[in-house]
């Protein structure tokens, strides 16, 4: 019989003896962990909280004594409120200042003449006024006594306190704010064309039985292996001022929405193509007969049928495009022109004015539709796989002429655009000058002269993908490891999980920005780590880190999950299976997270371009200061660089893949 | 056919004894006031049981029920939330999996699908101070005692399901633990594969006379394998004991209901050992219940005796039948499974409700039973089973 307790005893919880493997597990995890939040986290966290600092001279906060001649008498004290109320030597709104912001006192003192023997006594009302001399800093309530001489360089720092008076300064610039329409308005047209174009293709692709499906595959792949600048600078030669093709734009320049939206949509649409075609590729042959023996007609099986199981992917790829165009900075950068765009003011604030609470601002903005756009297409991503995991009968199109015809041209079109865009970057890199004199030559490839960095700046972007590759590979799937197969520690793997997401939502701008804020305080112990290699590397490590992550974490999710509770059983330490079983059967998709992370670490620019330093130039920043500079055909040599390099990787990576298949995977 | 005609010892004797859930000997696998609650649901209730040394014991109830959780419990794979377990002499309640004495074999089979057979036998072996003749050794010996010796060099994904489960096997046994865990082994494959291996894996323990725990849903596997069942529902031990016993002396309506078929009836008690159902009083064993009282009477489907046409011809038994369980039932429908015939019976003394009776083929022939045909049988007085109401 039941025993009718319905209650649990009180709860004195046991806790299992810890393992020597659950000991090295958990270490594994904390060292990862440690990384994501040096990496991610307080990063992050020191940009949001600069975003909301403000600096203003405290005028209140100090106060002086003069003395006489002869250095023994003293007037009595007086704060720099007082004498400038007096004086009107600095304005109200000239105390607003940043984190650098230094007030020299002798504003104060009109008769001061540093030859004059009278002393000067200074201190803070409070505890946390500070003020430098030289450059020592000195700081609270004790008075402190100076010669003339010295008094001269005696500057006054400002305060801090939090607030949003830097959001509210931000939108009462128009220019600035502005950005903000424009980057959404960018964004949404691209959206719109890149899926729509994509859906075309994917459709064609799954959907009709037209020749040379392999070959455009390829085709529409090749934009993730340049940077996003290259689309720009392709652009620039076919319609920028000098453009073969400039009529064509019945007098609009290039230069602004226009070429915005053409490079946007040539960048992203491999991105959106992927995304859609896999959601097309597992829709269910038996919705199509049921259709067709319904004699549904052709339009209303497609609005019926095929749009609705391509659904969550079409909303997953309209949000990836929304995202990748907003924070992009490569291409406004080129082809922007005067058209402010988010990610470009970024740059701006930090590179061109040195106002890095701005720049802190802007990221801040730049972070709310990347996050948003993130967290629905989390959900979207949700629901597709439970529509992927319902058994489906693959659907195989059959023949239709008119229907295939259709298909392949429009395929061809696609793929010319595609093929001419880099065609043109090529032709650009090898003659003399676009097009006026087409004479072969290689000058634009030597590097060395021209500012950018030269061939050095190439090499460094293969070791910085090389470094990337590797590091990266290691440490995404030691995380995606412990996060799928420790057990226990169920918080720490949460929050874990959160934090090596987390990347996805954060553009590279932010990130760099990040960066700076975080590991140039000379307070950091890791400030070491600024301004080399080591630096670059962990940036894009973290950049690209959630792709990755979900990347091994699929690959690991497929194994069965009792292969550990097996070897447990056998009595071998966890390392043994790990190195014997989980590694070898999961290589395919480590080599993926590996190539995934070197084109990408060839190409990227965003995040890169605020940390590099004189010997840690990039290619790909080569690039975009080679334009800046006006050195276009140069810009477009070394951005074909990168374009073979990577097509080289994946050529590489293809036959290494084959290889080790061969050998390791005979059981597939 | 499974019913056995003789006459059992009392059930209420045999209750006592399972209730412990203990075997003469003391027990090499003890588990005491175990619990395990996942949030609020409680997965495992106070779950007591020994097991004996070399004892065959099946986790038999319904799917959900906790017995997996039970077992990986025992395997240290999934700490209890409370309660202590025995291994051996040994107390490896909270000890981690790996410092425990078990082999396990899961549902899937859990076979490492980049090792050849061989390899994935000897994973357990290697590193653990045997020379590699040895461990060649022992895997081939491990080989043959599967009947796989030509299928070493093989991938798993090569070999069909039931070759596949006896890899794990021995991959399990292969370290010669004192205790071998199998959840569901048999599930996984067909019907014919199934029974065939039921014989295998029987025959392989009883050589080893490795002590042994099988989870099934599966009542016949339970039947045919186990020394000893215990029937799990809803988180708790509904019954312990050994096929017959589970079978003839369910101590519960669930298990009687789960384990092979019953027809049930209202009934209420009567004094002088006898019981209501329908409007007629039927003997049976009432102990441990008051005149009166509201229950539900039992009986099995093969237990019902059929008597044929004509009045009073009880003869060939060798025991007389109560005159008071006697009843005239009409023949509804009847259907040929093969080694019997299930019939659907109406009598008016049970209130024209329906009485499900499976006959023998000889009895349908030899007393000419036919569907509309009305016929005799009885409900034997100690096969008519009394549990109370509403549980
Ligand atoms: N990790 C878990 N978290 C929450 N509930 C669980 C978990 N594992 C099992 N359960 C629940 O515990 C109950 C018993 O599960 P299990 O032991 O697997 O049943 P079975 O008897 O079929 O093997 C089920 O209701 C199941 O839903
Ligand atoms: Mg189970």
């Amino acid at each position: 019989m039941s025993i009718a307790i319905d209650y649990a005893p009180p709860a004195r919880r046991l806790r299992q003896q810890a393992s020597r493997d659950d000991l090295v597990k958990l270490g594994f995890m904390a060292v990862i962990g440690l990384y994501l939040i040096v990496a991610l986290g307080a990063p992050l966290f020191v940009m949001l909280s600069k975003s909301l600092s403000t600096y203003r001279f405290d005028l209140s906060a100090f106060e002086f004594q003069v003395s006489d001649e002869t250095g023994a008498n003293w007037a009595t004290a007086v704060t720099a409120d007082a004498l400038n109320k007096e004086l009107g030597v600095v304005a109200k709104k000239d105390l607003a200042t940043n984190s650098d912001g230094r007030l020299a006192v002798t504003k104060f003192f009109p008769q001061f003449n540093f030859r004059s023997p009278v002393h000067y006594r200074i201190r803070g009302v409070t505890d946390d006024a500070a003020f430098l001399v030289g450059s020592t800093l000195e700081k609270g309530t004790a008075w402190r006594e100076y010669d003339s001489a010295a008094f001269r360089r005696v500057v006054l720092r400002p305060a801090s306190s939090l607030g949003i008076e830097n959001f509210k300064t931000y939108f009462s610039t128009p220019a600035l704010a502005r950005s903000i329409y424009n980057s959404v308005l960018m964004a949404s047209i691209s959206t719109v064309v890149t899926v729509s174009i994509a859906f075309a293709l994917a459709y064609a692709l799954t959907r009709s039985c037209m020749p040379l499906k392999g070959l455009f595959r390829g085709i529409l792949t090749i934009p993730i292996l340049v940077p996003s600048l290259l689309p720009g600078i392709a652009l620039v030669y076919l319609f920028g001022n000098q453009g073969v093709f400039r009529d064509w734009l019945m007098g609009y320049s290039i230069y602004g929405p226009i070429g915005i939206v053409i490079g946007s949509v040539f960048f992203t649409l491999p991105h959106a193509f992927l995304i859609i075609l896999t959601a097309l590729s597992v829709a269910d042959a038996r919705h199509y007969e049921a259709a067709a023996s319904l004699r549904a007609s052709k339009w209303r099986t497609f609005t019926t049928v095929t749009v609705p199981g391509a659904r969550y992917g079409l909303v997953s790829a309209a949000f990836v495009v929304f995202t990748l165009v907003i924070t992009d900075f490569g291409l406004p950068k080129v082809i922007g022109g005067q058209y402010g765009m988010l990610a470009v003011d970024i740059y701006k604030q930090v590179i061109g004015q040195q106002n890095f609470e701005m720049g802190a601002v802007v990221s801040v903005i730049l972070l709310v539709p990347a996050v948003l756009a993130f967290a629905v297409d989390r959900r979207m991503q949700k629901r597709q796989v439970a529509l992927l995991s319902a058994r489906a009968v693959p659907y195989a199109p059959k023949r239709n002429v008119r229907m295939d015809g259709f298909c392949f041209a429009f395929a061809c079109l696609v793929s010319l655009f595609i093929l001419g865009m880099i065609a043109m970057c090529q032709i650009a890199a090898l003659v003399k000058f676009w097009p006026y004199d087409l004479t072969l030559t290689t000058k634009n490839f030597a590097f060395d002269l021209m500012d950018g960095g030269g061939w050095a700046a190439y090499a460094n972007s293969i070791k910085l993908a090389l470094l990337t590759a590797f590091f990266g590979s290691v440490i995404v799937f030691a995380g995606a490891y412990m996060v799928e197969k420790a057990d226990g520690f169920r918080f720490g793997r949460s929050v874990f999980h959160f934090l090596a997401m987390m990347p996805m939502a954060v553009p590279g701008m932010v990130l760099g920005l990040a960066y700076i804020f975080f590991f140039n305080n000379p307070a950091n112990p890791l400030n070491s780590i600024y301004g080399t290699m080591t630096i670059l590397v962990v940036c894009t490590v973290t950049h690209f880190y959630t792709v990755a992550h979900l990347t091994a974490l699929t690959a690991l999710k497929q194994m069965d999950p009792e292969f550990e509770s097996v070897g447990a059983s056998l009595k071998q330490p966890f390392h043994r299976l790990f190195f014997r079983v989980t590694l070898p059967v999961c290589l395919p998709a480590i080599l993926n997270i590996g190539i995934y992370l070197f084109v990408n670490a060839m190409t990227t620019v965003s995040a890169v371009v605020f940390l590099y330093a004189a010997d840690t130039k990039l290619a790909s920043v080569a690039v975009l200061n080679m334009d800046d500079a006006g050195d276009i055909a140069p810009a477009a040599a070394m951005g074909m660089m990168i374009f073979y390099t990577n097509v080289v990787a994946k050529l590489i990576h293809a036959v290494v893949s084959r290889g080790l298949l061969a050998r390791t995977q005979a059981w597939r | 056919m499974r019913h056995a005609m003789s006459i059992e010892p009392t059930p209420t004797s045999i209750h006592r004894a399972a209730d412990q859930g203990t075997t003469p000997s003391s027990p090499y696998l003890e588990i005491r006031d175990l619990w395990k609650s996942y949030g609020d649901f409680v997965a495992l209730r106070d779950i007591s049981l020994g097991i004996g040394k070399g004892e065959f014991v099946c986790f038999l109830g319904p799917s959900g029920c906790g017995k997996t959780t039970l077992l990986r419990a025992i395997a240290g794979l999934d700490l209890q939330t409370r309660g202590v377990i025995w291994q051996g002499g040994r107390d490896i309640s909270i000890l981690p999996a790996s410092k425990r004495d078990y082999g396990i074999v899961f549902q899937s089979y859990a076979l490492f699908p980049n090792l050849t057979i061989e390899q994935n036998i000897a994973f357990g072996l290697e590193n653990t101070g045997r020379s590699k003749a040895e461990v060649a050794a022992r895997v081939a010996e491990l080989l043959e005692t599967v009947g796989l010796s030509a299928h070493g060099k093989k991938y798993p994904a090569q070999l069909s399901g039931g070759q596949q489960q006896r890899i794990a096997l021995a991959r399990a046994i292969a370290i010669s633990p004192g205790l071998l865990l199998l959840d569901e082994p048999l599930s996984a494959l067909d019907a014919k594969v199934r029974v065939h291996l039921r014989h295998e894996i029987k025959a392989l323990q009883r050589k080893l006379g490795v002590t042994t725990i099988m989870v099934t849903h599966d009542q016949e596997e339970a039947l045919a394998m186990a020394d000893r069942i215990v029937v799990m529902n809803h988180g708790v031990i509904e019954q312990v004991g050994s096929p017959t016993e589970i079978y003839r002396h369910p101590k519960t309506l669930f298990v009687a209901d789960f384990i092979g078929e019953t027809n049930q009836f209202p009934a209420r008690v009567l004094p002088d050992g006898q019981v209501e159902i329908g409007h007629s009083a039927f003997c049976c064993p009432t102990d441990g219940f008051a005149a009166g009282a509201a229950t539900t009477a039992v009986v099995r489907p093969v237990d019902i005796i059929p008597h044929g046409a004509e009045a009073h011809a009880v003869h060939s038994l060798d025991r007389p039948a109560t005159p008071q369980n006697l009843i005239d039932a009409e023949v509804h429908v009847m259907e040929f499974l093969g080694m019997f015939w299930r019939t659907r019976l109406t009598a008016p003394r049970l209130g024209d409700r329906t009485l499900v009776a499976d006959f023998s083929v000889n009895a349908v022939r030899r007393l000419r039973i036919e569907t509309g045909g009305v016929i005799q049988v009885e409900i034997p007085r100690e096969r008519l089973l009394l549990y109370p109401r509403g549980i």
